[in-house]
């Protein structure tokens, strides 16, 4: 295997690893503040369905974002009103969520377009382009020499080909997830707000009679999870690919839930799992390389099962203990 | 003392959330410029109107049991089962094996040893979880979750790669045998002379769901290992106090649950398609999760909530048929019973106890 | 004499549907002092304390502080009106360090550095001043019960309170802590600091207090100057009829050893050592009474003879090994050897809550041959019918074996394990706080129902926090400190000093061991 396809698998790799970092971080607020949230794949799709659906519809694909966002926080105060307010089980409400919204995009999707429960294409403004980075070998640059891209990098220096071909030339939602990384490290351990968000998912007590409002700080948690789930469905559906089809978020929003537990509910960790996971999501693409590498072809259905049979693994402990925040999944009842 | 009587907790929170959700549907069918009203009496006439009807209502309503009854096994032992998807689909590829590759001379032998294979396969499937959730402590959830995405995969596989018939197009086992088909209802009632449709998929199997129900409920309420197990889901140190094993209950439970899971397959693999297809299970298995929700985890209940929840997919396929509105809604009705009696109960809830403690000073008063 | 008081509650009620926690209560507190509020379990103390930290609203009543008619809607009105809480469970984030803990809720600004390095200042002042060490760094984790509660004072400090409100403080602490704890206390008043002790442990009250309020059934029966009363008064006023301490019981007549415990150890899951070469024996007809601290083995003795924990060590039960490594030994395997257990949590361990009565009356002997129908089914009308008869002999009320659990009194439900326990017959008795949360009436009940059980020649393990029931029920005391049994005493030659000093890891000499 030659560099430049290793540079390719991994430029992939970023790719599929983007909407997994958006609802791993997600989940993270959520359940660093005490809510378990198996809903980060119904808020992905919705904001995957929304955001399609209006981006096509406006010819903007940021008032498209803004929409999908929009629709992913809604179901958030769904889940906070289920699992905060009246205190019900939050993880009947998070599979009921993504059920609703799996019928709802498809009703939804159907009357809007009538095109069996999909958008029609997205194009030009309505997506997401990949953006070059200054000094990066772009699309501009093969028009302007009249070749083709992927030969203009193939004759850089192995410098020039990393930060061409795997650092620039993504949309902006990957540079935005890789900023909120130490954006969230940093909310979490450096500010008031993260103190009492931990707080909140490690002893709502403590919080409560420090006179903090336990309920407030919850859904402030759970509002974050919204707007990071609809980021990662609008990738989904305006960066990653040009349009919504039904069930476009096959699973992601559960291998993402594994990848939080996997990082110990802490943000570089989720980076770097995130980045692991979605590299099994590369290779999938990309059997032939395995078969170079380890020198035998593998089932495409291994592969696809592979982060889930891995997650099972890690989930088993067999791979580091992970301690989830302590009230997670408890809906705080003041103590008499 | 308690707030409201039992039979307001039974009866009353159910109907009000389906209501809530029959409310919300409406309003959607409204939304999408359609007549909730007109739709509800071609759901009625489409699925119970005809005995063709009733027979596909009582066909999805036993699948509906059967994975109704596994998640509410797991309930009482305060286990949440969300991979009954996979354990039905790992039962139908049991019953696929053992109607292929076994020569039945007759359906009553068949059925059998099919029965056997698919809560085999099923309680294998649900086995894993149970004992990563005892011995490794991860959550049974997520791991169910992940093994209904593995089952898939391994369904896949097979049905491509290793059962499919040489020259067939889809992914999809070759045809049973004759020996295996199991007799419908039409051949059942036909035999004390009631006439009944002869294309409706409902079979014989119907007769086990319902033994199932039964046979579920003596094991809960009149079995010591049901008492364990409801202890234990009420209260694991108590469970651990009088030396109840929480391996035990945990395993047992769940090999239970994903044995009734996989059971399912003898009507929709055996009954109904007569050879394996990939996606034979269609969320019965999610839907089993509304089923006992609605049914507060009572067989009864369940055989009740299974046959409402027949009722609608049928109505569902009918109106999709009919009119422009596509089967996804009866999902959207599965999700909001599902959101009103699981999640939401305390909204429900906390308003009918102001009612009964406001009855109740009043009487006394 | 009387200045402006510091906190003075005018009529406060509230009722939880038909219970009346609170009723018309009044008092009137000076600043600089400390006053006690005593009572017995569920008297309504810790709901006239919440309604003053602002969990509940009171249905009438009106709160003034320095005077100043004030309203406590919630816990952030609280402390700006300078009422810090130190609950009996602490609220403290246990993977934060103490500074994280101090400033949670009241950091200055939005970034978190500056509020650390104030407040690690401001600690050290306090420290000083209060004697109140603690270090600023620690995982609370990995602090003593005692230090956690300095943090909680700290907590209360830090945010300037100038009312300081303890519930129950000493009950997890070891004689010595507390005392440590009541020095601080008598500095804070030297300050100026007005302190509420919420407690029903009369010694306490006498020792430290300069007025006492007593509270019986949600009502205040009493403010006096704690200098002007005696223990005997206050008790008279907290259960309304003189009590009987002392059990009658004739002399014990202990036979033939039946339990022998050898070199028993236990180390939990996070590795630490609970029960550290505990040797006892407990013979026929006779009462073995475990004093100490909460926490220091006593749950852990008792688990693991009941079958519910392992360890290593060595135990008979009339001369026959008991499996201590968990694999072939459980709860229910004890129960067939004649082990009867009242755990000391009946509400989480003991019942189950949403279980019928006859239910409850069956776990744990659910397998027992008279309750099955045939091979397959339990038999639940000779189940309901035995929990009838129970309920008559041990005068459970109201006496339904359709009732849940959950709806019976303490007392009722302490009733129903004890009865499901001692009907049993068993060889050996283990018996868990039997009398916690359990009105007087039931007390004395229970008690007799013990000692009778006793006087059958059985042979009966009693442990409980409550030094007062170790006295007047045992045939004989071991104390236990950190795992260890410090040391054996005769109830008839010993006091409640001397057991002081073994609960709190001071070596006696020797003992009867």
């Amino acid at each position: 295997m030659d560099f430049l396809t290793l540079l390719q698998v991994l430029d992939t790799t970023i790719r599929f690893a983007t909407p997994l970092l958006l609802a791993c971080l997600a989940g993270l607020y959520s359940e660093r503040a005490g809510i378990f949230d198996i809903g980060l794949e119904g808020k992905m799709l919705a904001a995957a369905f929304f955001s399609a659906a209006v981006a096509y519809t406006s010819g903007n694909v940021w008032i498209g974002l803004l929409a999908g966002v929009a629709v992913s926080v809604l179901l958030s105060i769904l889940h906070g009103l289920a699992s905060i307010t009246f205190r019900g089980n939050q993880l009947i409400s998070g599979l009921a969520i993504t059920m609703l919204v799996g019928g709802m995009t498809v009703l939804v999707a159907q009357d809007w377009f009538k095109q069996g429960g999909r958008t029609p294409q997205l194009e030009g403004a309505a997506r997401f382009e990949p953006i070059t980075l200054p000094f990066a070998i772009g699309p501009a640059d093969a028009e302007a020499k009249g070749e083709q891209l992927s030969k203009l990098i193939a004759e850089a220096s192995p410098l020039q080909q990393i930060y061409s071909e795997l650092i620039s030339g993504h949309p902006i939602l990957v540079y935005l997830a890789l900023a909120l990384v130490p954006l969230t490290w940093w909310v979490l351990f450096r500010t008031r707000f993260g103190l009492r968000l931990r707080a909140v998912g490690e002893n709502p007590a403590s919080v409560d009679t420090a006179g903090v409002s336990v309920v407030s700080l919850r859904y402030s948690a759970v509002l974050i999870c919204g707007v990071l789930c609809g980021l990662a469905g609008a990738y989904l559906a305006t960066a990653m690919q040009a349009g919504f089809v039904k069930d476009m978020t096959t699973g992601r929003g559960y291998i993402a839930l594994a990848a939080l537990i996997f990082a110990k509910w802490r943000p570089w960790y989720a980076l770097w799992t995130t980045l692991l996971f979605g590299l099994f999501q590369a290779l999938e693409l990309r059997t032939d390389v395995i078969e170079n590498v380890i020198g035998m072809a593998v089932q495409s259905q291994l592969l696809g099962a592979l982060p889930y049979i891995l997650t099972v693994v890690i989930l088993a402990g067999f791979v580091g203990k992970a301690i989830p925040p302590r009230a997670g999944g408890q809906p705080y009842v003041k103590e008499r | 003392m308690d707030k409201m009587p039992k039979w307001a907790d039974v009866v009353l929170i159910p109907l009000i959330s389906l209501i809530l959700a029959a409310v919300i549907s409406s309003l959607v069918i409204l939304a999408i410029g359609e007549d909730p009203i007109a739709a509800v009496k071609l759901m009625v006439s489409g699925a119970l109107g005809s005995s063709n009807g009733w027979g596909y209502t009582l066909y999805y309503a036993t699948n509906f049991m059967f994975t109704g009854l596994a998640v509410a096994v797991a309930f009482h032992a305060s286990l949440f089962n969300i991979g009954g998807e996979g354990q039905a689909m790992l039962g139908g590829l049991g019953v696929a094996l053992v109607c292929l590759f076994i020569p039945w001379p007759h359906w009553s032998l068949a059925i059998v040893g099919a029965a056997g294979a698919a809560a085999l396969f099923g309680a294998a499937w649900a086995m894993i979880p149970a004992y990563l959730q005892v011995r490794r402590g991860s959550h049974v959830v997520i791991t169910t979750i992940m093994f209904n995405f593995i089952a898939f995969s391994l369904l896949n596989y097979l049905l491509v790669n290793q059962l499919r018939p040489p020259r067939a197009m889809d992914p999809a086992s070759a045809k049973f045998p004759e020996a295996t088909h199991l007799p419908s209802l039409h051949d059942i009632l036909g035999t004390v002379g009631i006439e009944f449709s002869k294309h409706a998929p409902a079979n014989v199997s119907l007769l086990i769901a319902v033994a199932a129900c039964f046979a579920v409920w003596a094991l809960i309420w009149r079995t010591r290992f049901g008492f364990e197990l409801r202890a234990f889901g009420k209260s694991e140190s108590a469970a651990r106090y009088a030396g109840i094993s929480p391996f035990k209950i945990t395993m047992v439970a769940m090999l239970i649950s994903g044995g009734l899971a996989g059971m399912m397959a003898i009507n929709n693999v055996m009954g109904e398609s007569e050879r394996l297809v990939l996606n034979a299970v269609e969320g019965a298995g999610f839907i089993g999760i509304a089923v006992s929700l609605m049914g507060r985890n009572h067989p009864f209940g369940v055989f009740l909530a299974a046959i409402l929840f027949g009722f609608l997919y049928q109505g569902g396929a009918e109106l999709a048929l009919w009119t422009d509105i596509p089967r996804e809604l009866i999902i959207v009705i599965q999700a909001l019973v599902i959101m009103f009696t699981g999640a939401l109960d305390n909204m429900v809830r906390m308003p009918l106890e102001r009612i009964f403690l406001a009855l109740n000073t009043k009487k006394e008063g | 004499m009387t200045s402006t008081p510091a906190l003075e509650l005018k009529g406060i009620s509230k009722a939880f549907g038909p219970v009346q926690a609170n009723k018309d209560i009044s008092i009137s507190v000076q600043p600089g002092t400390i006053h006690g509020i005593i009572g017995e379990n569920g008297a309504g103390k810790s709901t006239l304390m919440s309604i003053l930290y602002g969990f509940y609203k009171a249905d009438a009543g009106e709160i003034f502080i320095k005077g100043q008619k004030t309203a406590i809607p919630d816990s952030q009105a609280a402390i700006s009106a300078g009422i810090g809480m130190v609950f009996q469970h602490f609220k403290l984030v246990e993977n934060f360090t103490v500074l994280e803990n101090i400033i949670l809720g009241a950091e200055d600004g939005g970034l978190l550095r500056p509020s650390l390095a104030k407040a690690r200042k401001e600690l050290k002042h306090l420290a000083e001043e209060y004697e109140l060490n603690v270090d600023p760094d620690a995982l609370i984790e990995n602090l003593s019960v005692g230090h956690q509660q300095r943090v909680e004072i700290l907590k209360a400090l830090y945010r300037q309170a100038e009312i300081l409100i303890l519930d129950e403080p000493t009950g997890v602490l070891t004689p010595a802590e507390a005392d440590q704890l009541f020095r601080i206390l008598d500095r804070l008043r030297e300050e100026g600091k007005t302190i509420i002790l919420i407690t029903h442990k009369l010694r306490e009250i006498m020792d430290t207090t300069d007025t006492v309020s007593v509270m019986r059934r949600g009502e205040m029966t009493a403010t006096v100057k704690t200098a002007e009363t005696s223990p005997e008064q206050l008790a008279e006023l907290m259960v309304g009829r003189k009590v009987l301490l002392q059990v009658e019981k004739a002399p014990a007549q202990p036979g033939a050893t039946i339990l022998e415990v050898k070199n028993l150890s236990v180390t939990d899951d996070k590795g630490v050592q609970r029960l550290k070469d505990v040797s006892l024996n407990i013979r026929a007809g006779e009462i073995l009474g475990i004093a100490g601290v909460a926490g220091n083995g006593q749950s852990e003795l008792m688990e693991i003879l009941g079958g519910m924990i392992s360890g290593t060590g060595a135990v008979t039960l009339n001369g026959e090994p008991l499996d201590l490594t968990g694999r072939f030994s459980d709860g229910r395997s004890r129960r067939a050897r004649g082990v009867a257990h009242v755990p000391e949590d009946r509400q989480s361990e003991g019942l189950i809550m949403d279980f019928h009565a006859w239910e409850n009356v069956a776990f744990g002997y659910h397998h027992d041959e008279k309750y099955q129908k045939n091979a397959l089914f339990m038999d639940n009308n000779a189940l309901r019918e035995d929990t009838q008869r129970k309920m008559d002999k041990f005068d459970v009320r109201p006496p339904l074996p359709w009732l849940a659990a959950k709806n019976f009194s303490g007392g009722n439900q302490q009733k129903i394990v004890v009865a499901r326990e001692i009907e049993r017959n068993p060889d050996l008795l283990l018996v868990g706080q039997p009398t916690r949360g359990v009105d007087i009436g039931a007390i004395e009940f229970i008690h007799k129902q013990i000692i009778e059980l006793r006087d059958q020649g059985k042979a009966i393990l009693l442990v409980s926090v409550e030094l007062d029931e170790i006295m007047s029920l045992s045939d004989r005391i071991a104390v236990m400190f950190d795992g260890k049994i410090m040391g054996e005493r005769m109830p008839e030659d010993t006091n409640a000093q001397e057991l002081g000093l073994l609960m709190a890891g001071v070596a006696g000499n020797g003992g009867a061991a």
